[in-house]
């Protein structure tokens, strides 16, 4: 694996000194090293195995090969940009970031470089106002509408009224853990739950504090915005203190096998957030056929069918249509980042196409616009079983309240947009 | 009494057991400056390595098995057996030895005379390779210790105290792992200080740290002492890493528990052994309390890693050499 990373790098420096050629460029910016690699491991696998299925199936999109240029970030902000420069001028398509920092920082690039951005449940969160952020996508969901889905969830749970319940938000102390602060806070004063906040320090490891503090206050409900270590540790902590598991629900980036195994049977019942559903997938013997059996595998296939593989698999499938879609468009196999970005303006993920995919249901319906790069923002509740050491899924797509949200995302794209003298527009 | 002064009092007792932990970490680094006067940046991952092997031999793991199946096209990744703990953690702590054992050969050996600023270096170098070749042998996915060890909460603890502060007092919360890791470091520091008092290595150990010159005089190896404190550091990290890995998996975030430990030596001092636990108590319990009193009601929370550097700072301001330092008196 980490053989293959450095082969890729190398090939890429061999190709950086080419002529460019005509290939359909997918920069994957990586993170199989560092303190997150179990993390960015899955999802580079998934992302990967689906391009090199379509290489081996369809001889690529619309005829035209993929060409992945696999760049390690390590999580790390200032390698991920050095990726992102590295690799734009080799005819870059599209980018997955897979980091919110590093999102944060190739935004005004990309805008200058016109090359489209897919921030998939992660990044900034207001980028679903195309109008302003017309090279950045962040469909099917964000991080507000996580913090939304949670809390309707919670509602249903509780007969639709959290009148008197008391919530703890136990999250990163950082951009990406306060991320769903303020819509927690507007639906707290919605529905008249005690909202409290708890911080945990980068990397998590050490959360005695918060989890007495936990222990303490008797909150019905716990939030985590978590990632890295720090997921692994409240979820033995939560099992330490007894807080009941059921009631402790993470994001979509605390709800993967990784994150619960450690606990063993402790972790038995937590609950997380998904943006994509897990379980089998036709797909996943087609590529097992064509992509691992011919050793073109991009891990060593043990990651096949877990929770960020099958997202990493996700993302890669709504990038190929969307250049599935620019090829129709404009006519030509050979295309140019910005008919990718027209065209993710225009895409449209139905049940029938993912099912014909052989992913039916693997997320939800969703379209986007040029004023909506957000999608529909949903996501569903999954429960660990530990016995089975599996994620089971407890409920079908929930909605967000976008009443609450789109007030949020408008406010906080107007500002962007006053900082960085953008005039909203449809390109 | 108020349930709140109670809750103070469990503040108070999970403070001191974060701060053994805190203390086994810092405990490497202590013998490896005292010895030679390197500052070894490398400890955190000495801690993650020792975990990774421990439990990749447990396991049964064929070691760099990515790397041949990438080169042989084979798909072997594991020997098909399981090692009983015992037997694993002292073929881990051979393969500490051996590391210890090159470390001194093609590292530390050459560098000898050398600025200590050109010796911390090397050990960042050190750091990072240690890292790669853990995951080049292991991989980065988080692996769990199946020692046995105790987690959660002591109930008996909790019922026999629970009426202590009334309704809103629910008893104390005592971490069962917690518990074990203070014992673990207790038999620890107190083999080190046998070792270190009453065996020949041990007091040539001390003679090198001492004075080098002298003890080269007197014919003591320096090479053979540095490998030996280097082996001893990896034990160290070995316990440090399991205890650790035990709450979170072994992963590479384990190499970030080094930074616990700084604020641990600035306090302590670098060169005492009861510097290292005395500090890593003083630490665990302010960070603690100082999150419980003023940090999570007035300042929003998660103030605990800079308060340990603030506190370690104050001391420092006082008393450069650390509570427990050696004082460096340089006449003219």
């Amino acid at each position: 694996m980490k053989l293959k990373s450095l082969a890729t790098l190398a090939l890429t420096g061999t190709l950086a000194a080419g002529p460019a050629l005509a290939d359909l460029v997918i920069p994957d910016l990586s993170y199989r090293t560092g303190p997150y690699a179990a993390g960015g491991t899955p999802f580079s696998d998934g992302y990967q195995d689906y391009f090199n299925l379509l290489n081996a199936r369809d001889g690529g999109i619309g005829g035209e090969p993929i060409r992945i240029i696999e760049c390690e970030t390590a999580y790390n902000t200032e390698k991920g940009v050095e990726c992102y420069e590295a690799t734009k001028g080799e005819g870059a398509l599209i980018y997955q970031p897979l980091s919110t920092g590093i999102t944060y920082q190739i935004i005004p690039k990309a805008i200058v470089d016109e090359i489209p951005i897919h921030t998939m449940g992660y990044g900034r969160t207001s980028a679903a106002n195309g109008e302003v952020f017309n090279w950045v996508f962040n469909y099917p969901a964000n991080y507000w509408d996580a913090a939304s889905v949670m809390v309707n969830y919670l509602l249903e749970e509780n007969g639709g009224s959290l009148e008197g319940k008391k919530i703890a938000l136990l999250y990163h102390n950082s951009a990406y853990g306060k991320e769903p602060i303020r819509t927690l806070e507007e639906l707290s004063a919605m529905h008249g739950f005690e909202l409290s906040q708890l911080a945990v320090d980068h990397p998590g490891q050490e959360q005695k504090s918060q989890w007495l503090q936990i222990r303490r206050e008797r909150p019905d409900y716990v939030l985590m915005w978590g990632w890295g270590v720090m997921n692994q540790v409240a979820v033995q902590e939560a099992a330490n203190i007894g807080f009941p598991m059921e009631n402790f629900i993470g994001n979509w980036w605390a709800g993967a096998e990784h994150d619960v195994t450690p606990a063993g049977a402790g972790a038995d019942g937590y609950k997380s957030l998904n943006m994509n559903r897990v379980g089998d997938l036709p797909v996943f013997e087609e590529i097992k056929t064509l992509v691992h059996d011919a050793g073109n595998a991009a891990g060593d296939g043990s990651n096949v069918g877990n929770v960020l593989y099958t997202r990493g698999l996700y993302a890669a499938m709504l990038a190929a249509e969307a250049i599935a879609l620019a090829q129709e468009n404009t006519g030509k196999a050979d295309i140019a980042a910005s008919d990718v970005r027209d065209a993710m303006e225009m895409l449209e993920i139905t049940a029938a196409r993912m099912e014909e995919l052989g992913m039916p249901n693997i997320g939800p319906e969703f379209s986007v616009t040029c004023q909506d790069h957000g999608g529909t923002g949903l996501g569903i509740v999954q429960q660990w079983n530990a016995a089975d050491a599996q994620w089971v899924a407890l409920t079908d797509y929930i909605a967000p309240d976008d009443s609450v949200t789109d007030p949020l995302v408008a406010e906080d794209s107007a500002a962007f947009a006053a900082e960085n003298n953008i005039t909203p527009g449809c390109l | 009494m108020s349930a709140d002064f109670f809750y103070g009092i469990e503040v108070v007792i999970n403070g001191l057991m974060a701060g053994v932990l805190y203390a086994l970490v810092a405990l490497g680094f202590v013998l490896i400056f005292k010895a030679s006067g390197i500052f070894n940046y490398a400890q955190g991952v000495m801690a993650l390595f020792a975990a990774l092997t421990l439990v990749g031999v447990m396991e049964g793991q064929v070691p760099f098995s990515h790397l041949i199946n990438a080169i042989f096209g084979t798909e072997i990744h594991h020997f098909g057996w399981h090692v009983p703990a015992l037997l694993a953690i002292f073929l881990t702590l051979l393969v500490m030895v051996f590391f210890a054992w090159c470390v001194q050969k093609f590292v530390f050996r050459h560098l000898v005379g050398q600025e200590p600023i050109i010796l911390f270096m090397a050990t960042i170098g050190l750091a990072y390779f240690l890292e790669g070749v853990g995951d080049l042998m292991w991989g980065s996915d988080i692996k769990t210790i199946a020692l046995g060890l105790p987690q959660g909460g002591s109930l008996w603890l909790e019922q026999a105290t629970s009426g202590l502060g009334g309704d809103d007092f629910y008893g104390f919360f005592i971490d069962k792992l917690d518990i074990v890791a203070t014992l673990v470091a207790a038999v620890l520091v107190i083999s080190l200080i046998v070792f270190a008092q009453y065996t020949k290595q041990g007091r040539a150990m001390r003679a090198v740290a001492d004075d080098h010159q002298a003890a080269l005089s007197v014919g003591i190896s320096l090479n053979f002492i540095w490998v030996l404190v280097w082996s001893l550091a990896g034990l160290v990290a070995l316990v440090a890493g399991v205890m650790w890995g035990a709450k979170s998996g072994v992963q590479f975030s384990l190499s970030l528990i080094a930074l616990k430990a700084l604020p641990v030596l600035m306090l302590g001092g670098f060169t005492s052994i009861p510097g290292a636990i005395v500090g890593g108590l003083i630490i665990g319990v302010g960070e603690k309390l100082f999150e419980f009193l003023i940090g999570a009601p007035f300042l929003g929370g998660a103030t605990e890693n800079w308060f340990a550097y603030m506190l370690a700072l104050v001391f420092l301001v006082f008393r450069p050499q650390g509570l427990f330092g050696e004082r460096i008196i340089e006449r003219v």
